[in-house]
Order: C-alpha cells, then sequence, then structure tokens
C-alpha cells in the first residue's frame, strides 16, 4: 500500500473510531499511557494546538492525583471544567450609543456577521447604522447593502476605491445626528501580518475615539472556526493594532471545532462573544462555553 | 519569534550534546522525532499525517550516517526536509489543457477560501500566456457575489458570464456554449463557497460536473485551515474526484500545513498559491519552499545552496572575520546586496529566508529591487566614519543622506533597521561557529 492510500484509510478508521473511542476511553479503561494517547488525540484534533493540549493535560493530571480520581468518566468531568475555566470571562455591560468595529483576516464572515448582529439588535428594539468599511474588496458594499436590507436597518456607503477612514468619518457623523444606538462598522479583510494595512485599521479605530468618544466601544475579531493555529498570530497581531474586546467564532456548523480558542483565551485573554452557526441571518449564537466544550469533548 | 526561530533552534538544542560519532542514536532520534512532531503539529499537519509521518522519518534517521560536514541536527532536519518535499511532490504540476477546447475550470471549496478572487487571478494569468479565458459565475448564494466577479473579471479585461441565480449547472452548461461560439478557449467556473457535509449543495457540484466535465476540478483551500483540512479535502475529493489544489492567502504568516495534510490524503497536486490581493499575486506551487516553511525554517536548504554558489570562498571568509571581530558595517552590507543579487533577486532570497513571511516585518515594497537601489545611494551619500558606526546617524545626519541622495527620511531609517537586523541575524551565525544557525 502506498503512503497516500495508507494515511487515507487510518484517517478513515480515525473518524469511524472517535465517537466509539471516546465512549470507551470515558467508561471504562484505565488511567494509564494509552488513555492520555487517547486524549491527546481527541484534543490535537480539536486544533487546541500541541502547546495547550500539554497544559491542559497536565493540569488534567495534576487534579486527578490530587482529588484522587479513578474513573475515566470522571476525568471527563474534570477534563470539561479545565477546559470551562479557561474560556471564562466575564463581558462588559453593553451601552448606548454603542459602536462595534469588526475586523479579521480575509474571508472569515465579517460581512456575514454584520448582518447577523444588525438583525440581533434590531430585533431587541435599537436603532442601527452598519457602516460599509471595507471600500477594497470588489463589491463588498454591494453585499453589505443586501444584508441592511434583510435585516431593515440603515447603512452607510461610498463608492469603491474611497478611503475607508473617510467613510467611517462621514459615518459616524449620520449616526450621531440620528441618534443611532447602535452603529456596526465593516472593514476590508487583511492579512495581520501587512503592516500597511493595520495602520489603516488603526487609523479607523482612533477616528472613531476621537469623534464618537461619548459612545461605548467594542472590538470584535472575527475567527473562522476552521482556521489552525495561525489564529493565534491573528489575535496577537489584531490586539496589538486595536485592542480587541472579543473574538466571534464563525462557521462552526461545518466539522471543525474551533479549539485553537482555548489558546488564545489562554495565552492572549480574550473572550469568546458570539459563534456563527450558518449563512442565514439568524445563525449567529452567544457563545455557551458547555455546549463549545461538549462539542469536543463529548461523542456525539 | 526570531528569524532563525522554529525547528532548527529546537533541533540544534536536542542534538548539542551529541558529537559526530558514526550514527545517529536511538534515544537522541526520539528526541529529534518529539520536535519534530511538535513543529508539525503547530504548523497544522494533520495529527494522522504527523504520526505516518513520524514512523517513517525515524526509520530513514535510524540507518543514516553522519556526513563530516554538517551536524547532527542539520542532517535530521534535510532527511526531514526531504521526505516532505516527496510527500508533497518534487515538482510543480502544470494546469490540464483539454485537446478539445474550451479547457473548463471549476472551482470548488468552503465559504471564504478565496474562489472568486482566484479566478481572476487565473483568468489573468492565462491571458497573459495568450488564452482567451472566460470567467463564469456559478456562485447564486452569496449576496453580491456575482458582482464581485463581475468587478473582478473587468479589472483584468476578461468577460464574465452569467445568468442571474438560476440553476449553476445551467449557467455552466449555457456558459460553454457561449465559450464555443465566442473563441474562448478556457472556461473558469466560479462556484459558492459551501459545507462539504451539507449534502444539497454538494451534489449541486456533480451536476455542475456532470454536464461540463470539466478539465480541471481545483479545490481551493485557505493555507490557514487547521486539522479539518482532511476532512474537508477527503470530502470534496470524494464527491468531485477533484484533479488539484489551490493553496490561498500564502501571503500571511501561516505556517501552511494544511498543504501536506491534503496532498498526504487526496494524493491530488497543489498546483497554484494565492500570494496577495491584486490579480497578479498568484505563483505556481513550490514542493520544497513549502516543505521548509511547514518545518518553520524558511527555505534554508536552498538558500544555503544557493549561497555556496553567489559567494566564493575568499568572501565568505573575509565576512566570517569581520563579522567575528563585530566588525560589520554597511560597507558590508553593500557587499552583501551585490551577492544577494547574484544570488537571483532580493525578493527571491528574501522570501527563502526563515521567519521572512512571518513576524519578522518586511513589507513587499521592503524588498523589491528599487529598495535595494535606494539603500545603495544612502550607503553611497554616508560618510566613511558613517558607513563604518552606522549608529552615529542621528536626525541631522540622517537630513543631510536623504538630501544627498535624493531619499526620504523613512528610507534611512528603514535602511538603518534592516542593517541592524542584519548584523544581529550575523552575531547569531558567529555564535554558531559561522554556521548557518539550524
Ligand atoms: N457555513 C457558514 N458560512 C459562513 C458563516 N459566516 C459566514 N459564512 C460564509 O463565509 C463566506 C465569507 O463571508 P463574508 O461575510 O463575505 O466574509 P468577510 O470576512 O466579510 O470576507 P471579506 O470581506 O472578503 O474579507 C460567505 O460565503 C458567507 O456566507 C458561518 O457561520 N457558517
Ligand atoms: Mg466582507
Amino acid at each position: 500500500m502506498g503512503i497516500f492510500a495508507k494515511i487515507k484509510n487510518a484517517l478513515k478508521k480515525t473518524k469511524d473510531a472517535i465517537a466509539y473511542r471516546l465512549n470507551k476511553l470515558f467508561t471504562g479503561g484505565v488511567l494509564n499511557d494509552d488513555f492520555y494517547d487517547e486524549l491527546e488525540m481527541i484534543l490535537l484534533s480539536a486544533d487546541i494546538g500541541s502547546e495547550t493540549t500539554e497544559s491542559i493535560l497536565d493540569e488534567l493530571k495534576t487534579q486527578i492525583d490530587k482529588k484522587h480520581v479513578k474513573k475515566s468518566a470522571e476525568v471527563r468531568i474534570l477534563l470539561k471544567e479545565i477546559m470551562h475555566d479557561i474560556l471564562d470571562f466575564e463581558l462588559p455591560k453593553e451601552e448606548y450609543p454603542l459602536v462595534i468595529l469588526i475586523a479579521g483576516v480575509n474571508g472569515v464572515g465579517k460581512t456575514t456577521t454584520i448582518g447577523k448582529l444588525a438583525n440581533n439588535y434590531k430585533k431587541a428594539g435599537k436603532s442601527v447604522t452598519i457602516v460599509a468599511g471595507d471600500t477594497f474588496r470588489a463589491a463588498a458594499s454591494d453585499q453589505l447593502t443586501v444584508w441592511a436590507d434583510r435585516a431593515g436597518v440603515r447603512i452607510v456607503k461610498q463608492g469603491e476605491g474611497s478611503d475607508a477612514a473617510a467613510v467611517v468619518y462621514d459615518a459616524l457623523q449620520s449616526a450621531k445626528s440620528k441618534n443611532t444606538q447602535v452603529t456596526l462598522i465593516d472593514t476590508a479583510g487583511r492579512l495581520h501580518n501587512k503592516v500597511n494595512l493595520m495602520e489603516e485599521l488603526k487609523k479607523i479605530d482612533r477616528i472613531i475615539d476621537r469623534e464618537f468618544p461619548e459612545a461605548m466601544r467594542l472590538n470584535y475579531i472575527v475567527l473562522d472556526a476552521t482556521t489552525g493555529q495561525n489564529a493565534l498570530s491573528q489575535v496577537d497581531l489584531f490586539n496589538e493594532a486595536i485592542d480587541i474586546d472579543g473574538i466571534i467564532l464563525t462557521k462552526l456548523d461545518g466539522t471543525a471545532k474551533g479549539g485553537v480558542v482555548l489558546g488564545i483565551a489562554g495565552e492572549q485573554e480574550v473572550p469568546v462573544v458570539y459563534v456563527g452557526v450558518g449563512e442565514g441571518i439568524d445563525d449567529l449564537e452567544k457563545f455557551d462555553i458547555d455546549d463549545f466544550v461538549s462539542g469536543i469533548v463529548d461523542a456525539e | 519569534m526570531g528569524v532563525f526561530s522554529g525547528l532548527g533552534d529546537k533541533l540544534k538544542h536536542v542534538f548539542s550534546k551529541l558529537t559526530a560519532r558514526g550514527k545517529l542514536d536511538e534515544y537522541e532520534i526520539k528526541q529529534a522525532m518529539r520536535e519534530i512532531r511538535i513543529a508539525l503539529l503547530e504548523a497544522d499537519v494533520n495529527f494522522t499525517v504527523v504520526k505516518d509521518f513520524i514512523s517513517k522519518i525515524s526509520e530513514r534517521a535510524k540507518g543514516e550516517e553522519i556526513v563530516k560536514s554538517v551536524t547532527p541536527g542539520q542532517q535530521v532536519v534535510k532527511i526531514v526536509h526531504d521526505e516532505l518535499v516527496e510527500l508533497m511532490g518534487s515538482k510543480n504540476a502544470k494546469l490540464a489543457v483539454s485537446s478539445k477546447p474550451p479547457t473548463i475550470i471549476m472551482m470548488c471549496g468552503l465559504q471564504g477560501a478565496g474562489k472568486t478572487t482566484m479566478c481572476g487571478k487565473l483568468g489573468a494569468l492565462l491571458k497573459k500566456q495568450g488564452k482567451k479565458p472566460l470567467l463564469v459565475a456559478c456562485d447564486i448564494y452569496r449576496p453580491a457575489a456575482i458582482n464581485q466577479l463581475q468587478v473582478v473579471g473587468k479589472n483584468v479585461g476578461l468577460e464574465v458570464f452569467e445568468k442571474g441565480t438560476q440553476k449553476p449547472a445551467k449557467t455552466a452548461e449555457q456558459a460553454v456554449k457561449h465559450a464555443t461560439n465566442n473563441g474562448f478557449d478556457t472556461v473558469i467556473i466560479d462556484t459558492a463557497g459551501r459545507l462539504h457535509i451539507n449534502d444539497d449543495l454538494m451534489r449541486e457540484l456533480e451536476e455542475v460536473k456532470k454536464v461540463v466535465s470539466p478539465t480541471e476540478i481545483l479545490l481551493t483551500v485557505d493555507a490557514m485551515t487547521g486539522q479539518d483540512a482532511v476532512t474537508v479535502a477527503t470530502t470534496f475529493n470524494q464527491r468531485l474526484d477533484v484533479t488539484g489544489v489551490i493553496l490561498t492567502k500564502l501571503d500571511g504568516d501561516t505556517r501552511g500545513g494544511a498543504a501536506l495534510s491534503i496532498k498526504a490524503v487526496t494524493g491530488k497536486p497543489i498546483k497554484f498559491c494565492g500570494v496577495g490581493e491584486k490579480s497578479g499575486d498568484i505563483e505556481v506551487f513550490h514542493p520544497d519552499r513549502m516543505a521548509s516553511r511547514i518545518l518553520g525554517m524558511g527555505d534554508i536548504v536552498s538558500l544555503v545552496e544557493k549561497a555556496q554558489e553567489a559567494m566564493d570562498e575568499e568572501a565568505i571568509k573575509k565576512m566570517e572575520k569581520r563579522v567575528k571581530d563585530a566588525n560589520f558595517t554597511l560597507d558590508d552590507f553593500l557587499v552583501q546586496f551585490e551577492s544577494l543579487k547574484k544570488m537571483g533577486g532580493i525578493s527571491e532570497v528574501m522570501q527563502m529566508l526563515p521567519g521572512m513571511g512571518g513576524r519578522f516585518k518586511f513589507n513587499e515594497k521592503d524588498i523589491d529591487e528599487k529598495r535595494i537601489e535606494k539603500f545603495k545611494a544612502i550607503i553611497c551619500s554616508m560618510t566613511k566614519k558613517e558607513r563604518e558606526h552606522p549608529e552615529i546617524v542621528k536626525s541631522s545626519r540622517r537630513r543631510r543622506i536623504c538630501a544627498g541622495s535624493g531619499t526620504t527620511i523613512q528610507d534611512v531609517n528603514q535602511l538603518l533597521k534592516q542593517f541592524e537586523q542584519t548584523r544581529d541575524m550575523m552575531k547569531k551565525m558567529k555564535n554558531n561557529k559561522g554556521r548557518l544557525p539550524f
């Protein structure tokens, strides 16, 4: 058998077996090396990353010793607690007027998320303005306009190629004069290692502070759950540029588990706030730690 | 993360106690394999693929004699690197051309992977090669997706075929007819992003495939994808039997382990990479560069080879001595530029250096040849003392220099910063006895 066929086979087996193994793992068995190897595999396959996986397992072992845990079923509970603790943050209470700046790398779901958020706030009885701050990508503002219509909120936009900072400036004046409670700002997707694009984002961030100081500010980074360890770097550099208040984790309706946020929460103390679970306007949910952890640790 | 961080450093540590004693011993191999495993996992290679890979490598490492001129660390890196290159396909794969035109290229992939942008890039590339491509809009779901393709098409001067939100298979069929009747030799079909587990949408792609029998079905994957890349690629490949893969967003600082995972589970070649947002930002895939990138060591292997060709022994010795005496000056920097040029241009070399795509912040604009010309002008406008002691170049000197060289203060600052970074790098090399530090 060639190496490709072999890997393919192994993968299929892994996938078929994972639910079975998870259950077996937590229902019987001794806490030996094999047990920890299996656990490690489960965490790694969720994109938790080798470093964070190792520290989670270390903590687990410590607690197992301390609490004299013998049964693997109890280990499942312990493991969930440890992961829960890492992800548990207190979120600030929202006040109005509120300006939410949405940033992230290309294609993660920023524009779609703005549509969903606009819908949420509108339903909650708030007045909403969305701002087409992506003046770079082809047809970006057309796309956002469709979402504004779907949510039934107003949109401020200018032509493609205009200066994003200028669009934001104008939009803020208009939002203020209309007493908008929630202003949602879309931005062009940008890779975090592009210095000039990150400077542009910083500028937008400063303009909001300067032009709308009375508003509460929230800066969210949108992460694609399919992303691997690079998400750490994304949060790191976006945070350095514009102080990130939270993460919106999209595309959790796929098969990726988004486990990289554990490393992010642990190292960079940035909480997950919402999750995206589809392309529809209602497919945005508040982040539920237990659901999320269960998605990784429990067999389906 | 420093310039030479990554696997190289770690392996150096593992092998630091080892002096060349014939064969690599088992304990050390085990330690090294641990580091390699972590490096691959941190690069997002799927853990199953890693497992297989590691067992293959250990076998090979066991039998290996240590070549006298390299450290055991280098030796292991080389083995790993070679195997990675082999696994990823030793040479780059070309696009197939249909013997009965038009050649039909169908794009597919998850949401947000970069299909639409890539359609424009591929189209522009083929146009440059003398082809006449037609772009076809079959994303009927995402708001303004058709608009986006139209703008993309307009920007690169290509016609876009669209029939609104009618069934993609029908649009594709009509597009091929249109192409045949109007002298288009290539048809590039953009499709909506979809989840591999969405059965209805996957069936839609199967229908398009059935109707137009594409010459190429290219799975477009975001290079930042994590462990799930195997599931995605396996499913798309099972349902569509894709002919190749395109990796996008490689201009980021991702290590791109997904490339290895996908190749391993599908066996299909990676044909192109997206390396920016502009229509020209497309490259053919180089398995060897990807291997180095995944290992986190830049393309150190070819860099070493090229360096050996470009610099003669004498020059290296001289440079080494100056580094050793901590005497590396802007004059030496200038000499370096010249040899870099011999090695195939600055940008090529910079791309090969570890960390350059990553946290070491280089803009594309920092590495173009024009900038190097500027640097040369700046250095030539300096006094001998300034060239030997760049730290004395403060604000008034800077103003004089930029006036003299017709550059800006930013250019001068940039040069000094880059010089400093290079000198640090040289110091590291010095600590490693003149060898490249990996
Ligand atoms: N399945 C799924 N798809 C999503 C989700 N969120 C967004 N998408 C899809 O992902 C694709 C990209 O979404 P956009 O909202 O355009 O992403 P963006 O970050 O604004 O993209 P750029 O502006 O091009 O950087 C679209 O096809 C969306 O429908 C989600 O939670 N689940
Ligand atoms: Mg967008």
